[in-house]
């Protein structure tokens, strides 16, 4: 396998994730969407010092990567990509930001680490949020219920076709890598001066079987809507799955519990 | 019921890839569509199912393919693509299956029905749960025209639909296209696939149709064929040999 082909074996791997069975996985999907959605808000709402309170919130990815079998590491190893990434938004804060909050065993900790790390652990729950989502939930059914939110169907259609178009060019790269290295089999890598071509050649086949599948869609009746998607009706257990999770977002965002349980020892 | 009249496409400025074709297609009929690599055929097909504009006049079942009346068009038409691998676009083959289906309205009972029927008369029952990114080749292709058929098209077009199938799939393909009752239109290099299940070929060369005739006369017709760069079906062959010995 050669590393594209691996990429597009994880990417299909989230199509075979989100075809599950575990409890999480029969809830509506609809319910799952606005629950994630809820739940990113309530993350982001938390001020940029309060990285004690923003903990707790770690209570909802990991009663879902639980409850829905899922594995964790599995999990940050599919999202090694966007990690740093994160990582970099608060990366200067330290510098900028240097009053002491509290000295640790001699060592100073300044504000500007704190809001680095709260923006850090709030860029890993809410990606670990979505990523709950995606693994639960089939992306087709997902769109469905942005349509029931009604977001308009543009939007629904690029993202699935953004979904589809990712893996079709991942197989693009596939191809054209092992097509290249049959033919240059000593050596490392894509010499440079082939990049050119190869990254235009990819655009172009790409976007030619990006056509060609859309059409595919088309002659089959998809009309932006997504009558194939069985109707999952909200049901009782949907209901308590949104209160319950809504509640303990609420008692999370209004409640510092990690300073309460804290003052508890100290008093 | 197919109607192509006097139409043109280029897709690009310098060449005309269909020139001034017309013909016509009754109700029922099965038509191979043969030529040359390049020659054109499935530029005719996507031309009827209105994917390419050209000039000219194309109908279908009397409605004119136009913009207006695509969706009425697909309805009746279902296209087996040259490429399985576009044909496939969910993640497993049931969800690939249904899809047609319940765009068309079909309700989740009668759609689960119709493509266990379908999977049971290919034989491919077994991949009903597979996912299209682990399948073979011809496995690809099966449930390919599996997704089609689940449409109930009146009107069938088929891109080399037994390339990649070895000989037992491509044999139940012949098979099943002899048992469907609807108007197909077929197009191969297996020119013995054409000679199984249709009665009627047109030739195309260059953009044209170089012959239209029964499927008898132009598969027999060696030099014909030579000189668009085919070659008579096997068939043909023994026979011939048969009548020198
Ligand atoms: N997207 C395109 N852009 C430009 N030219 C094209 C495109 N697709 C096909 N052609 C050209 O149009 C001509 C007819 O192509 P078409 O695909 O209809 O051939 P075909 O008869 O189906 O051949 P094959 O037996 O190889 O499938 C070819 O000369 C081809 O080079
Ligand atoms: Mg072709």
């Amino acid at each position: 396998m050669n590393k594209a082909e691996k990429a597009l074996y994880e990417l299909n791997e989230m199509d075979e994730l989100a075809n599950g069975n575990s409890l999480i996985h029969h809830f509506s999907a609809l319910i799952k969407l606005l629950v994630t959605i809820i739940y990113i808000l309530t993350v982001m709402s938390f001020d940029r010092y309060n990285l004690s309170g923003l903990i707790i919130m770690a209570i909802y990815p990991y009663v879902l990567f639980q409850i829905s079998g899922l594995s964790f590491t599995g999990c940050l190893y599919k999202l090694r990509f966007v990690l740093p990434l994160v990582l970099a938004i608060g990366i200067f804060n330290p510098l900028f930001d240097r009053h002491v909050f509290v000295v640790l065993a001699g060592i100073p900790v300044t504000y500007g680490w704190i809001s680095f790390f709260t923006i850090a652990v709030k860029g890993i729950l809410a990606i670990s949020a979505s990523y709950l989502l995606m693994a639960t939930t089939k992306i087709d059914a997902i769109c469905k219920a942005m349509r029931k939110l009604h977001i308009p169907s543009i939007i629904t259609i690029l993202l699935l076709l953004t979904y589809r178009y990712v893996s079709l060019m991942v197989e693009e790269v596939s191809v054209m890598t092992n097509a290249y290295h049959l033919r240059a089999p000593d050596q490392k890598g894509i010499h440079y001066t082939a990049w050119g071509s190869f990254l235009g050649q990819l655009l172009l086949r790409s976007m030619d079987r990006a056509k060609e599948l859309y059409n595919a869609m088309m002659l089959r009746g998809y009309q932006g809507e997504f009558y194939y998607v069985d109707d999952q009706p909200v049901g009782l257990k949907d209901i308590m799955y949104f209160l319950i999770w809504i509640i303990l977002f609420w008692l999370c965002r209004s409640v510092n519990v990690v300073q309460w349980i804290g003052s508890m020892f100290v008093r | 019921m197919i109607e192509f009249k006097e139409v043109s496409f280029q897709y690009s400025s310098e060449r005309k890839v269909i020139d001034h074709v017309s013909f016509h297609i009754e109700k029922g009929e099965s038509v191979g569509l043969i030529g040359a690599n390049g020659a054109g055929k499935s530029t005719v097909m996507k031309l009827l199912l209105g994917l390419l504009e050209g000039e000219g006049e194309i109908r279908i079942s009397d409605i004119p393919v136009n913009r207006k009346n695509l969706s009425a068009i697909r309805k009746i038409c279902g296209f087996v693509l040259q490429n399985a691998d576009d044909q496939m676009f969910m993640p497993t083959v049931y969800e690939d299956m249904i899809f047609g289906p319940r765009n068309y309205g079909l309700s989740k009972e009668e759609t689960e029905k119709k493509i266990d029927e379908i999977l049971r008369l290919l034989d491919i029952q077994d991949l009903k749960h597979r996912y299209n990114h682990k399948l073979s080749g011809g496995e690809k292709r099966m449930t390919a025209i599996a997704t089609v058929l689940a449409m109930e098209p009146q009107i069938l077009l088929m891109d080399e639909p037994t390339a990649a199938l070895d000989p037992y799939n491509r044999r139940m393909v012949i098979n099943i296209i002899n048992k469907l009752p609807q108007t197909k239109i077929i197009t191969s290099h297996d020119l013995d696939m054409i000679l199984d299940t249709c009665d009627r070929v047109i030739l195309l060369g260059n953009g044209k149709i170089v012959a239209d005739g029964k499927c008898q006369d132009i598969l027999s017709n060696q030099k014909l064929l030579e000189e668009n760069r085919l070659e008579l079906p096997l068939s043909f062959m023994y026979q011939k040999e048969k009548e020198l010995l």
